[in-house]
């Protein structure tokens, strides 16, 4: 199964992306410049975090103009697996592959920081090794990851089961507290209605292997390779 | 050639955490009748076309694909003659 890393200037995760697919899945990996106009060959594309053109306008405002994103959305309307992480998922936001926006935090505050996360739905290609409602442990590093949407949206979400991850307590409770950055319904991450394309905030790449004091990310890397080993067989 | 006084801001209905926390040091510094405050951008644009119309259109279309998101952000603009 290959992988592609989309590069925007100002990625920052794209490295650590690289690197958990190949020190998890030990699968070929390949960078891709934002300038490519194709993703030709690539069965997995990932969006990194970072701050993609210094997230001048808004985050991802500018990046989802750049033109490997003409690809990346043609390839996720085919049913690609897409992920985007951070300033990945603000580009999937305001590319339209996922529904709602990014507001600032409700904190004004830049968060790093470990965040527990239940996993809603475990059907997905990004999920589907952990179980229905796992909590598990998985870093933020954002400042605008306040997620929103309108009432009508989020009552789709909910009804499609397209909320995948919530933000909770370490007992998994889906509590105000827990909520890091004022995400509506305590979203931590979506994917769209036919499950191909997920957005999340957290940075499972950053929390993959033993060596960095947390591996429960290395479980969504695990899951996109055994959904894509159902799929061809 | 016209240029294109564009202000955007987060729609009503979406709480802005910038304009609360600016609303909120005002009232502490005293300015109690402040009632709202709402944070935004503010873009001046020169647009180099035929007429009003056409750069009326385009700064719409602008604001819709890129310089606003229409999910969470109104905008307005003034369009002057330069």
């Amino acid at each position: 199964m290959k992988f592609g890393v989309v590069v925007f200037p100002g990625s920052n995760c794209d490295a650590d992306c690289f690197n958990a697919v190949k020190a998890v899945l030990d699968q070929p990996v390949e960078y891709i410049w934002h300038k490519s106009n194709s993703v030709e060959g690539f069965d997995c594309i990932i969006l990194p975090g970072g701050f993609s053109y210094g997230d001048y306008l808004r985050a991802g405002a500018i990046a989802r103009f750049s033109p490997v994103m003409e690809a990346v959305i043609e390839f996720a309307h085919r049913g690609g697996l897409v992920i985007g992480i951070c300033n990945g998922f603000q580009v999937l936001l305001e590319a339209g592959l996922l529904p709602g926006a990014m507001r600032r935090n409700d904190s004004l505050q830049f968060i790093c920081d470990d965040t527990y996360l239940k996993v809603e739905n475990a059907d997905t290609a990004f999920t589907a090794l952990w179980q229905p409602g796992q909590v598990i442990k998985i870093p933020v590093a954002h400042g605008d990851g306040n997620y929103y949407c309108d009432e009508n949206t989020l009552k789709e979400l909910q009804q499609n089961n397209q909320v995948v991850f919530r933000y909770c307590s370490p007992a998994g409770e889906v509590t105000a507290q827990a909520n890091p950055n004022g995400s509506i319904d305590n979203i931590a991450g979506v994917c769209n209605k036919q499950g191909n394309v997920l957005g999340m905030m957290p940075h499972p790449e950053r929390c993959a292997e033993k060596i960095l004091g947390n591996d429960d990310g290395a479980m969504l890397f695990k899951s996109i390779l055994a959904a894509w080993q159902r799929r061809v067989k | 050639m016209y240029q294109a006084k564009i202000y955007i801001t987060l729609r009503q209905s979406v709480l802005d955490p910038q304009g609360s926390a600016v609303t909120r040091s005002l009232h502490a510094m005293g300015y109690e009748n402040i009632k709202d405050v709402r944070v935004g951008r503010y873009l001046v644009v020169e647009v180099d076309a035929a007429g009003r119309e056409a750069a009326e259109e385009q700064v719409h279309d602008m604001c819709k694909k890129l310089l606003a998101n229409p999910v969470i952000e109104d905008y307005t603009f003034e369009l002057v003659e330069v």
